[in-house]
C-alpha cells in the first residue's frame, strides 16, 4: 500500500457498521476455523494470519475447511515469535487485505484464534454503530502505565533487544543491565509519544487507513522492529497521531495475573462470563468444550448494544492476584513459607500475651475468661505442656497438647492456634516458658503484651525450695525477663506492650486490671472483684536475701526491707 | 565468597547424589519383570501414573476409576509380589502395565528404585502422578477440571513440579467399627481429618519442606516427634530424564523441583493428597508389614500404629473436621488456589 499524497485520504464514514476481523493464529486450528465461521455468521468479514510455523497439512485442512465461506480470507504468513515485530507485520498485512478487500469495512477488530465472542456478533456491532466514529484501542503513556511486568514501560522504547525474552532470558537482561549502566538510548521518531495497552483493539476504517497509509510509515516500522513486544504499542502509539476519538479501553476481555500470563477461563467460568455482558474473551482453555458450547450465545431479535460489565470478574481475578502475591496473613502451609519479615501478616488476628499474672493470681484464668470474649489459654509455651484453655488435650485445629510437637515448629502452633480460632486468644506467658517466638511476637502488629516484671518471684516466694536452689532458678529468670524487656524495648517493636514492676502493680493492682480489660475490650467495671492475690509478705526480706547472696533483683521495683509487703490499698 | 564456596559444594554434592540415585535405578531396572506391559498405548501428551503395590487387590477398583475420572491415560505399577489376586486384576485392566518384582522392597529404596527407572524410561516429557494405592490426589477446581487443566496451566506458568501434601484421614470411632468392601470410596468411612495440626520446617539441603503432624503424631510420636511420618508429597511433576526422586515422593532432585512454596508472603498453588490408609483393612496390613520389616526404619511406624491399634485406637477428636470439598481445604489453608482463579 502506498500513500503518494501528503495528506493520507479519509474515506467518507460509511452509512452502517461492516465488521471486519484479522485473525491471528499459531495453534489448535480446529478451533480457530470453527470461531472464523462464527464471527462470519454474525456478518463479519474475516482475515486469518496463520504463523508461518504451522505445519502445512493443518493449514491446508484450514483452508478446504472455510473453503466456502467467501467472507473469509487468508493474508500472507509470516513466522510469528512472541515479543517480536512480526506480529505487527502480520496485522499490517490482513488489516490492509480487509480494507482492499472489502469496500464497505468500517471497522476492524483483532482478535486470536482462542478469542471466544460470548455474545451475538450482531449486538458488537450495535454497539459500534452507536459509536460509528470511536476508536476502541486502550493506550495509555508509557510513563504512567504501571502494570507491564519486569518494570519495562519507557524503556522498551528507548533500548535495544537483540535477544529473545523466553529462550535467551540471560543475554536479555544483561543487555538490558549493561545499556542502563552505558546510559545507552535510542532515538524515538520525531512526533512519536509511546503508548501502551492491549492488542485487541478495535479502530475504524478511518483510523487504521491513516496509519496504515502513513508516509512516514517505513520509517516507524523500522523503529518498531526494534522496540520490545511492539503488539503492545506499534497501533498503540500511532493511533494517538491520526485519531483524536481514541476510547481508551479494550473490547476484548483480556486478563494478565502477576506474570504477565493471561488468565485462561474454564466450564466453571460460564456463568461469570455471561453475566460480564464483554464481547469477547481470551484465553479459553482449548478443551472447555462446555464454554465453546454454550458461547456465543444465540442472537435476540433485536440486538443489544449493553455495556460490558467486567467488575465481578475483574473482582475475582483481582483477588487471585492478591493471593498469588500477598497470600493470606498468618498462614505457613506447603505453598507458602515466607522468610522472616516478608510473611504480609505473622498472624491473622490480634491476641494478648499475659506476664506475671498467674503468677499473681493463681485464679487469674478463669477470672478473666469470664470477664472477656475472648479463649483464654494458660501457659501455651509451657516447657513440659501446652496448657489450652480448660486444659484439654486436643487444642483449635486439632493442635496437640505435647510440647515436643509444639516445639518443632513454634512460629507454625502459634499462627495455627490463632487463624484456626474465632475469638481472640489470650495467653498466660512466663520467662519459665520457652522463648523462642520473643521477636516474632515483638514485630508482630498483633501482639499486645501485659507484663509485670518480676512476678516471677511470688511462686519462688512461696516455693519452700533450698535458698541455693531458688537463687539459681531466679538469676535464670531475671536473665531471661531481661532479655525479653530488651526485645521489647527496640526499634524494631511492633506490638503494643504495657510493662509494670511488681511493686507498682502491687500499688494499684485493681487500677492496673481495670486498663488491662479496657484494652481487650471488656468491661473495665468488671475488675471490681478482684482474684484472690498470693500473699506478698516477706517478699522485701526475700529479695535482700537474694542480694545478699550477690544477686541484685533489677526488675521487682521497690520493696522495704522490714515492712509487710504493701498488698492491701485502697482501689 | 564463603556462600558462593558453599553453594558450590552443595550443587556438586546433590548431583553426584542424583547420578548415583539415576544410576541404581537403571541397574535395578533387570530385577523387573514385564507381565502386561502395554505402554505402546502411551500417546504425546498422555498424563501418566506410576505405583508400586504388594497385597492391594480391594482398594485397586476404585483407585483405578478415580483416576481414570480425572484424566489420567495410563498407570505404570509395580507389583512386589501380591499374593490376593492384584497382579492379576491390574494385568487385565488395558490401560495399566504392570512389571513384577520379588525383589527386597527395602533394598530398592521402598521402591523408589523402580520407579525411578520407570519414570526415566516412559515418563520423560509427560506430566507424571507418582501415588501409593491409599492416596488420592486433590487439587483446586477438581471438581470442575480435569487433571488436564492443571497441567496445561502449569506447563503455561513454567511450573515444573506440584506439590500435594499427604492428608490423613480417619473414621470416627475405631478403625474396625465399619468394612471397607472392594470398589467402595473410602472417604465415606474415613471422613474426618486434623485441620492445623501440623509442623512445617525447612530443610536447606534439598530445599524441601518437612511437614509433619496430624493425627498419627498427635496419637503416636507426642513424645518423639521427630519420628513421626513426613507429609509434604510432590507427586505431579513433568517429568526430565536428569530428575530423581530421593526419598519416597518427599523430595526430588534436581533441587529447584523441591521450591513449591513462595518465600515472600505469597501462596502457589498446591493441593492435597488424601490418605485413605485409616479403615479396617489396616490393622492386617500392619501385622503383616511388621512380619516383613520392609518398611521405613524396621517398619517402627507400624509398631508403634500396632500397639496403639490393639487398644482400639480411635484418631477422632473434638476438633476433627468432616471432609466436605477442596473449598474447605482452600479456606482451612491446607491447600491453596494461587493464582489459579
Amino acid at each position: 500500500m502506498t500513500a503518494p499524497e501528503h495528506e493520507p485520504p479519509v474515506p467518507a464514514l460509511p452509512a452502517k457498521v461492516r465488521l471486519g476481523i484479522v485473525m491471528l493464529c499459531h495453534n489448535e486450528l480446529p478451533l480457530a476455523a470453527r470461531m472464523a465461521e462464527v464471527w462470519a455468521a454474525g456478518g463479519a468479514v474475516v482475515a486469518i494470519h496463520i504463523d508461518a510455523k504451522v505445519a502445512a497439512e493443518e493449514v491446508a485442512t484450514m483452508r478446504t475447511d472455510l473453503e466456502p465461506h467467501e467472507e473469509i480470507i487468508f493474508s500472507r504468513r509470516h513466522p510469528c515469535e512472541w515479543g517480536s515485530f512480526s506480529l505487527i507485520r502480520a496485522t499490517q498485512d490482513a488489516a490492509s487485505l480487509l480494507l482492499d478487500r472489502f469496500e464497505d469495512v468500517s471497522h476492524v477488530m483483532v482478535v486470536s484464534g482462542s478469542c471466544l465472542p460470548l455474545r451475538p456478533v450482531a449486538d458488537l456491532i450495535a454497539f459500534l454503530a452507536q459509536r460509528p466514529t470511536r476508536d476502541f484501542i486502550e493506550s495509555v503513556t508509557a510513563e504512567d502505565v504501571g502494570w507491564t511486568v519486569g518494570g519495562l514501560n519507557e524503556e522498551r522504547f528507548t533500548l535495544r533487544f537483540p535477544f529473545a525474552y523466553r529462550r535467551r532470558r540471560m543475554l536479555f537482561d544483561r543487555y538490558v543491565e549493561l545499556q542502563r549502566r552505558l546510559k545507552l538510548k535510542r532515538r524515538i521518531p520525531e512526533g512519536l509519544v509511546p503508548h501502551l495497552g492491549s492488542q485487541w483493539w478495535c479502530l475504524t476504517r478511518a483510523t487504521l487507513h491513516a496509519i496504515l497509509a502513513d508516509r512516514r510509515r517505513p520509517e516507524f516500522d523500522r523503529y518498531f522492529s526494534r522496540v520490545w513486544i511492539p503488539d503492545e504499542s506499534y497501533f498503540q502509539t500511532l493511533a494517538r497521531m491520526h485519531s483524536n476519538r481514541i476510547e481508551s479501553r479494550s473490547l476484548t476481555l483480556a486478563k494478565f495475573d502477576d506474570q504477565g500470563k493471561p488468565y485462561m477461563f474454564y466450564n466453571d467460568h460460564r456463568q461469570i462470563l455471561e453475566e460480564s455482558r464483554c464481547f469477547v474473551a481470551r484465553k479459553i482453555w482449548p478443551r472447555a468444550t462446555a464454554l465453546y458450547a454454550y458461547f456465543p450465545r444465540p442472537a435476540q431479535a433485536e440486538p443489544s448494544a449493553a455495556e460490558p460489565r467486567p467488575e465481578r470478574l475483574d473482582r475475582i481475578l483481582g483477588q487471585a492476584v492478591s493471593r498469588r502475591r500477598l497470600g493470606r496473613p498468618g498462614l505457613y502451609m506447603q505453598s507458602r513459607f515466607p522468610l522472616k519479615d516478608r510473611e504480609n501478616g505473622k498472624t491473622a488476628a490480634s491476641y494478648a500475651l499475659m506476664q506475671g499474672f498467674s503468677d499473681l493470681f493463681p485464679d487469674f484464668e478463669p477470672w478473666l475468661a469470664e470477664r472477656l470474649d475472648a479463649d483464654v489459654h494458660g501457659h501455651i509455651m509451657a516447657q513440659d505442656r501446652v496448657e489450652f484453655g480448660g486444659r484439654a488435650q486436643v487444642g483449635p485445629g486439632g493442635l496437640s497438647d505435647s510440647a515436643a510437637l509444639r516445639d518443632l515448629d513454634c512460629r507454625g502452633f502459634v499462627a495455627n492456634l490463632i487463624r484456626m480460632s474465632p475469638r481472640m486468644q489470650v495467653i498466660q506467658y512466663s520467662p519459665r516458658d520457652q522463648q523462642d517466638l520473643n521477636w516474632f511476637m515483638a514485630t508482630d502488629p498483633n501482639a499486645q503484651f501485659f507484663i509485670i516484671t518480676g512476678a516471677w518471684a511470688v511462686p519462688l516466694l512461696h516455693s519452700g525450695m533450698p535458698f541455693d536452689d531458688i537463687r539459681r532458678v531466679a538469676a535464670l529468670l531475671q536473665r531471661t525477663e531481661l532479655e525479653q524487656i530488651g526485645t521489647l524495648n527496640s526499634v524494631w517493636l511492633k506490638a503494643r506492650t504495657r510493662i509494670w514492676d511488681l511493686g507498682d502493680f502491687c500499688a494499684r493492682p485493681a487500677g492496673v486490671l481495670r486498663g488491662v480489660l479496657r484494652e481487650l475490650g471488656g468491661d473495665p467495671d468488671a475488675a471490681a472483684n478482684l482474684p484472690e492475690m498470693r500473699e506478698l509478705a516477706g517478699m522485701g526480706r526475700f529479695l535482700q536475701r537474694l542480694r545478699n547472696a550477690g544477686l541484685r533483683p533489677q526488675l521487682m521495683g521497690d520493696f522495704p526491707v522490714a515492712d509487710p509487703a504493701p498488698s492491701k490499698e485502697s482501689i | 565468597m564463603k556462600r558462593l564456596i558453599r553453594i558450590t559444594r552443595r550443587k556438586l554434592r546433590l548431583r553426584a547424589l542424583r547420578h548415583y540415585l539415576l544410576g541404581r535405578a537403571v541397574r535395578r531396572r533387570r530385577r523387573l519383570h514385564p507381565i502386561a506391559v502395554r505402554t505402546r498405548r502411551i500417546r504425546r501428551g498422555d498424563i501418566l501414573l506410576f505405583m508400586s503395590i504388594r497385597n492391594e487387590k480391594v482398594r485397586l477398583p476404585y483407585f483405578l476409576e478415580y483416576y481414570r475420572r480425572m484424566g489420567v491415560q495410563h498407570f505404570l505399577v509395580v507389583d512386589n509380589g501380591s499374593d490376593d489376586g492384584g497382579l492379576e486384576y491390574l494385568s487385565e485392566q488395558l490401560d495399566v502395565s504392570v512389571w513384577l518384582t520379588h525383589s527386597s522392597y527395602k533394598d530398592s529404596r521402598f521402591g523408589m528404585d523402580w520407579l525411578n527407572w520407570l519414570l526415566l524410561r516412559y515418563g520423560t516429557g509427560h506430566w507424571c502422578l507418582t501415588v501409593d494405592p491409599d492416596e488420592f490426589l486433590i487439587y483446586p477446581h477438581h471438581d470442575t477440571r480435569p487433571l488436564r487443566a492443571l497441567t496445561d496451566w502449569l506447563d503455561a506458568s513454567a511450573i515444573k513440579s506440584f506439590s500435594a501434601m499427604l492428608l490423613d484421614m480417619y473414621p470416627k470411632g475405631t478403625l474396625d467399627a465399619r468394612t471397607y468392601h472392594e470398589g467402595q470410596d473410602p472417604f465415606q468411612i474415613a471422613a474426618w481429618f486434623d485441620p492445623a495440626n501440623y509442623t512445617i520446617r525447612k530443610n536447606g539441603e534439598y530445599g524441601n519442606l518437612w511437614i509433619q503432624g496430624g493425627p498419627r503424631s498427635r496419637a503416636f510420636f507426642r513424645d518423639n516427634p521427630v519420628q513421626g511420618p513426613a507429609l509434604n508429597k510432590i507427586p505431579l511433576v513433568r517429568w526430565e530424564r536428569s530428575y530423581v526422586y530421593v526419598s519416597s515422593t518427599h523430595m526430588l532432585l534436581p533441587r529447584s523441583l523441591n521450591l513449591v512454596y513462595d518465600e515472600n508472603g505469597g501462596e502457589k498453588a498446591s493441593g492435597c493428597l488424601l490418605h485413605a490408609k485409616f479403615l479396617s483393612t489396616f490393622a492386617g496390613k500392619s501385622a503383616e508389614e511388621i512380619e516383613r520389616r520392609q518398611h521405613y526404619s524396621d517398619s517402627q511406624e507400624y509398631m508403634a500404629y500396632h500397639s496403639g491399634l490393639q487398644e482400639e485406637q480411635d484418631f477422632w477428636c473434638e476438633e476433627s473436621r468432616r471432609y466436605e470439598d477442596w473449598r474447605q481445604l482452600e479456606d482451612i489453608g491446607l491447600i491453596s488456589k494461587g493464582n489459579w482463579a
